[in-house]
């Protein structure tokens, strides 16, 4: 079954994080995860966590041009869900061979690798970015994640003008992939 | 210091915001030192990287804040994690109410079917104790009924107009016949039948249900009475232990029996009766009970239904008295005269019962 068009639409709010698109299908396939995953040996803290990842894993999805949604929202979520809460429980030695639950789903592995890979990646620039320490890392996500601009930076983080907080800001950046690149060597080879 | 510039040169090359002109001149020193390109491409990856750690932070504090934004207004409800056990219950909920009603239907099914038999056995039970004690109260009735108006049970003629019958004997050679009270009692005609089946009609003459004997006379003009009756009537009665004979119509055939004086006093100690030892069965009453010299010293009436072999007859002094109360009442009568003398006396069985046997008959009541 195809998405319809306000699906679609949802969709393309959730990829440019559209706080309305995204508390909508939040609050519509939520309830389900959270029942398949009580149903199975889980806690509505996991059923938290299984089903924030799998909104990831369709944000970052919905990002990649090239993806394009083959069924409806709620049978990609529930199959990704099913899937990391399958994984979970192996990884927790809580191994189930079935997880029982009655929706539809539709193969979702590959999706799924490619968030774990993502993840990692995620997981080294965090480990990169607390090794950096402060005021680097605060400076550095003021410019690169709250994607403020350089004289407030200066002002708030009590530069004396946007230059010096640029320069220390390269410093810091310098710093950092020194960091995120060692990690990241170690991680791929 | 030139690092730092040359980063910030790579940083503004890769956002597009350098002049055409420098540009220009960052592509030629890029194409020309290839440490240069590498890091602009390193840096690129990671400016991707970053972009993508920054984006996906705010995704996930996004999320985050939507939980518990939608938590707080109820949009979603976080269920308590379950205990195995609720989690069972939950699973297997609807599969248990099933199970349960089947076996709660089953048992009240089982239940009221064996209530509702017991409750039929014993209702059953009871009403074969009932029935029982009825009967028993019924014979108790019956037997108290028959001593007080001495009765027995008549048989009941296959010819079913018949309502009872027994049996009677001549009193005196005009056509006078003896039975008891009971065998024509209510009866709205009475017919006799020799020993040779021949019928004749009679008519009441007198009825003492109190001592159950009743008293017919002959009709009919083809009736042919003996001048004299062979055996005679004795006021005293017997003594105990006497030999006794009786002849009667228990069947359509006239029956011989013997016995012997069992008491001189009835049931309950019945001083009108007497208690003999013969073998009797309905249709015998108001046969006569002769003595050995062939003199009546009864009439059969009853017979103890709990008991075997006790009959009860009532005494020949009872059939003076009600000869004596006709010939009072009736004129016409006061030629009637029991015989005293038996012409029976030292003859032998066989002769006394063909003597006797044409002057006792079957009364049938209609």
């Amino acid at each position: 079954m195809k998405p319809d068009q306000q699906e679609l639409s949802l969709l393309e709010g959730l990829a440019k994080n559209d706080r309305e698109a995204v508390e909508v299908i939040y609050g519509r396939h939520f309830p389900m995860v959270q029942s398949l995953i009580i149903n199975n040996n889980g806690s509505s803290e996991d059923a938290r966590d299984i089903f924030q990842e799998a909104m990831i894993v369709l944000y970052e999805r919905s990002r990649t041009p090239e993806f394009e949604l083959q069924c409806q929202l709620k049978t990609y979520l529930y199959s990704v869900c099913r899937r990391l809460w399958l994984k979970r429980l192996a990884q927790a030695q809580r191994y189930i061979p079935q997880v029982n639950g009655l929706e539809e789903t539709i193969p979702v592995e590959e999706d799924v690798e490619l968030h774990e890979q993502k993840n990692l990646e995620f997981q080294m620039m965090e480990k990169a970015l607390l090794g950096l320490g402060e005021p680097c890392k605060s400076l550095l996500e003021a410019f690169y994640i709250q994607r403020r601009n350089m004289s407030e930076i200066a002002s708030s983080f009590g530069y004396t003008n946007p230059d010096n907080a640029k320069n220390q800001k390269y410093k810091c950046l310098l710093r950092l992939r020194k960091l995120f690149f060692s990690e990241y060597k170690i991680n791929t080879v | 210091m030139d690092r730092i510039q040359l980063l910030d040169d790579i940083e503004r090359y890769l956002r597009n915001e350098m002049t055409p002109a420098e540009k220009y001149a960052f592509e030629e020193l890029r194409q020309g030192d290839p440490d240069v390109d590498l890091m602009v491409v390193e840096h690129s990856l990671f400016m991707h990287q970053l972009e993508m750690f920054g984006d996906q932070k705010n995704f996930r504090t996004s999320l985050h804040e939507i939980h518990t934004d939608l938590a707080s207004k109820g949009v979603i409800k976080e269920t308590a994690p379950k205990a195995i056990i609720a989690q069972l219950w939950k699973k297997h909920r609807r599969v248990m109410g099933v199970a349960a009603s089947i076996a709660g239907i089953t048992t009240l099914l089982i239940a009221g079917i064996s209530t509702y038999y017991s409750r039929k056995a014993s209702t059953a039970e009871l009403q074969v104790l009932s029935k029982k004690f009825e009967n028993t109260e019924k014979k108790v009735n019956a037997l108290s009924q028959q001593v007080e108006n001495k009765k027995v049970e008549e048989p009941k003629a296959p010819a079913t107009p018949i309502k009872s019958g027994g049996t009677g004997f001549l009193i005196d050679g005009k056509g006078y016949i003896i039975t008891n009270a009971h065998v024509v009692e209510g009866s709205q005609a009475v017919v006799l039948q020799n020993n040779k089946g021949a019928e004749f009609r009679a008519s009441l003459i007198h009825l003492n249900a109190q001592n159950d004997i009743a008293i017919l006379k002959i009709e009919d003009a083809d009736f042919k009475a003996p001048s004299s009756l062979p055996y005679s009537f004795r006021k005293n009665g017997a003594e105990l232990g006497e030999q006794l004979f009786t002849l009667g119509y228990p069947r359509e055939e006239i029956v011989y029996n013997e016995g012997y004086m069992s008491a001189l006093t009835g049931f309950n100690g019945d001083t009108l009766s007497c208690q003999i030892g013969v073998s009797a069965n309905p249709g015998n009453s108001g046969g006569p009970v002769f003595n050995k010299n062939g003199e009546v010293i009864g009439i059969i009436n009853t017979r103890q239904t709990q008991a075997e072999g006790v009959v009860f007859a009532v005494n020949a002094r009872n059939i003076f008295n009600a000869v004596d109360s006709i010939v009072k009442i009736d004129s016409s009568a006061n030629h009637l005269k029991l015989p005293l003398n038996s012409q029976l006396k030292g003859m032998d069985r066989v002769q006394q019962i063909r003597k006797i046997a044409d002057c006792v008959f079957m009364v049938k009541s209609y």
